[in-house]
């Protein structure tokens, strides 16, 4: 167990540093100075020197990089360039924007993805197994904005029932800022739905194909007592993982729902970053998806370990 | 079944293999971290001569196929049939409703909406079958060679491999094309290149299953290179997962470009598309002018859906 753990922290590790090596030097090639990109192309080029040289964008490549992850190493995320600020709070409070329209999302998907993948695993192959494979997959290959527009029209212009933009302002309470997000939060749950589904349907199939799952009918179980004792409890393993790898999705690929729905989140805050140049603002933003989604990634594999013993022994349940 | 557990074993778990699933599951790709169960495809699946007229049976594939087919004439001859020209403003008509003289009504420069959404189809079309095969190509390559390979090889392409995946494909495909700028070009390479990890991973964990073959040992012992053995001997074995593969990420393709033109990443005004349109006429929705976003929406939608269905088609096909 305490191998299994190492490893998985040194993998850990070593995926992130890839990351802030590709997030880097990504962002060192784009095009354009960001000096100049901050003060217009107006501006005289001995301020726009001056200007690099304080941002220290003038130094050569390693050292900027050095410098760059040794601040982080240190939780200090650099200065934006075009707030002239500290990176830190921006993505602070970006994140937690974030996390509460992810939440959402969250809530409304799993449960409503697993019932969706289970109906369909007692019908495989007939109609109602088709139907819900097949919506789902569609579904979770239209983009965001396509269905984000169709609700905003369905429910915000011609049953206005619900608020279209995210944000409910500041002194908005609890509530109304809830009922701002209900209508960002499903095109995520539509994309998220498909794979959840997909999953927790063949896991339970995997499981009701078992020698435990023929076992238990064999021996007289009601079938209601087999699919929640037996099946379930095993065909929920692998859904596990995949809601882990949807997290860093669901924080980051937020770009399209927080522009389209004008809330100011981590996808927000990319996009406008990259827009503006703003490389320190940019990784900074891009590394914390990157954080967040090797994170989930690994309480997943603890919490499958935690919860299936046979793992910690070895090799997998097939 | 190990998922994405990567149990402390050898190298080769290095990278995480998908659970293989049952034929008859629904084995499509998770999209932005692109987990694949195409593996199912190349483990029971074998792309027979029968397997086309199977197809031919499918009534999800005859609604896919004819939706595409639809959205191909379209894009070629969208031109000569669209009722007005896609750039021509009408200043004296903006924002009209739907009406017998604009089906879909107009945008707020009077410019014809259906017109727009017919023409839009074109660059699209172009440029996602474009990109899906570069990336296809590149990630046959590498994922046949990390399979065949293993050992360190496999590790260090693994990591870089499992680093992007970290990413949402649409950020590291916006990261890039603001790196060097949007052109018909870029998006077909930037999208290519965020592929490839995706479908190597699919071609690695295929190539894993079939490298344990009897075939493969006797073409080595016989003496073959490893080009050989990679490309005659497995990359034929491996071929209904790269296509099922293939079809899913064109799908994935679709979603990508469509939400790059979305982000202003794509293709640029005035030329007609559909997410760049939907971009421009987001903010009309709340006046009411629905029309403007809702029919590029749709039209996205079909495309998508065709793709999907003709996916699904030929995946259970060939895992029947």
């Amino acid at each position: 167990m305490a191998t299994f753990l190492l490893r998985r922290l040194g993998l850990m590790i070593l995926t992130l540093w890839i990351l802030s090596l590709i997030v880097f030097f990504a962002g060192q090639i784009l095009p354009g100075d960001p000096a100049r990109a901050t003060l217009g192309n107006l501006a005289a080029p001995s301020a726009v020197k001056a200007l690099d040289a304080q941002l220290g964008v003038n130094r050569p490549l390693l050292t900027r990089y050095l410098s760059w992850i040794g601040g982080l190493l240190h939780g200090n995320m650099g200065t934006s360039y075009s707030y002239r600020t500290a990176v830190e709070p921006f993505v602070r409070a970006a994140l937690l924007n974030s996390i509460k329209l992810a939440a959402l999302a969250f809530v409304i998907v799993v449960p409503l993805s697993i019932i969706g993948g289970v109906i369909a695993a007692l019908y495989a192959g007939r109609a109602a197994d088709r139907f819900i494979s097949v919506t789902g997959l569609a579904l979770s290959t239209v983009p965001e904005f396509v269905s984000g527009v169709v609700i905003i029209v369905i429910f915000g212009v011609e049953l206005k029932a619900l608020p279209v933009t995210a944000s409910a302002g500041a002194n908005a309470s609890d509530f109304q800022q809830f009922r701002h997000l209900i209508l960002p939060a499903i095109p995520l749950v539509l994309v998220l739905f498909g794979y959840i589904a997909r999953m927790a349907r063949a896991g339970t199939i995997e499981a009701l194909n078992s020698d435990y799952t023929r076992t238990a009918i064999l021996k007289g179980l009601p079938r209601a007592t087999v699919i929640r004792r037996h099946v379930l409890r095993n065909s929920l393993l692998p859904t596990i993982t995949v809601i882990a790898t949807q997290t860093g999705y669901l924080i980051g690929g937020l770009v399209v729902v927080e522009t389209l729905f004008n809330y100011q989140g981590l996808g927000n805050l990319i996009y406008k970053a990259a827009i503006a140049k703003d490389f320190p603002m940019l990784e900074a933003g891009i590394l914390i998806i990157g954080v967040v989604y090797v994170l989930a990634t690994l309480i997943a594999d603890l919490l499958l370990t935690y919860l299936n013993p046979r793992l910690r022994i070895g090799g997998g349940s097939e | 079944m190990s998922g994405l557990l990567q149990p402390p074993a050898g190298p080769d778990d290095a990278l995480p293999v998908e659970p293989v699933q049952r034929p008859g599951s629904l084995g499509m790709t998770t999209g932005y971290l692109g987990a694949t169960a195409a593996t199912a495809v190349a483990v029971a699946g074998r792309a027979t001569p029968g397997a086309f007229r199977l197809l031919l049976r499918r009534t999800t594939f005859y609604v896919g196929a004819g939706i595409l087919l639809f959205w191909v004439v379209c894009a070629i001859f969208g031109h000569w049939f669209a009722p007005y020209s896609p750039l021509a403003q009408q200043l004296l008509l903006p924002n009209a409703a739907p009406s017998a003289a604009h089906w879909f009504g107009t945008d707020p420069l009077g410019r014809d909406i259906l017109s727009r959404v017919i023409t839009g189809s074109r660059d699209i079309l172009i440029i996602t079958p474009l990109a899906t095969v570069l990336g296809t190509v590149l990630g046959t390559i590498l994922g046949l060679a990390m399979g065949y390979f293993g050992g360190v090889f496999d590790l260090i392409a693994g990591r870089i491999v499992e680093a992007f995946l970290a990413l949402p494909l649409v950020i590291i495909a916006f990261l890039f094309v603001v790196a060097v700028g949007p052109s018909t070009g870029t998006l077909i390479v930037v999208v290519g290149l965020v592929f490839t990890p995706l479908i190597a991973r699919t071609v690695r964990a295929a190539t894993l299953v079939e490298r344990q073959q009897d075939y493969v040992s006797a073409s080595r012992l016989f003496g073959e290179s490893p080009v050989r053995v990679m490309f005659g001997e497995i990359l034929p074995n491996v071929m209904p997962a790269i296509l099922v593969e293939f079809t899913v990420r064109l799908g994935y393709a679709i979603f990508a470009i469509a939400t790059l033109s979305f982000l202003g990443f794509g293709v640029q005004a005035p030329t007609p598309d559909w997410g760049a349109d939907i971009s421009a006429n987001y903010i009309n929705l709340l006046p009411g002018y629905w029309w403007q976003t809702l029919f590029p929406a749709l039209a996205i939608a079909s495309l998508v859906v065709a793709v999907i269905l003709i996916a699904d088609s030929i995946e259970q096909v060939l895992a029947s």
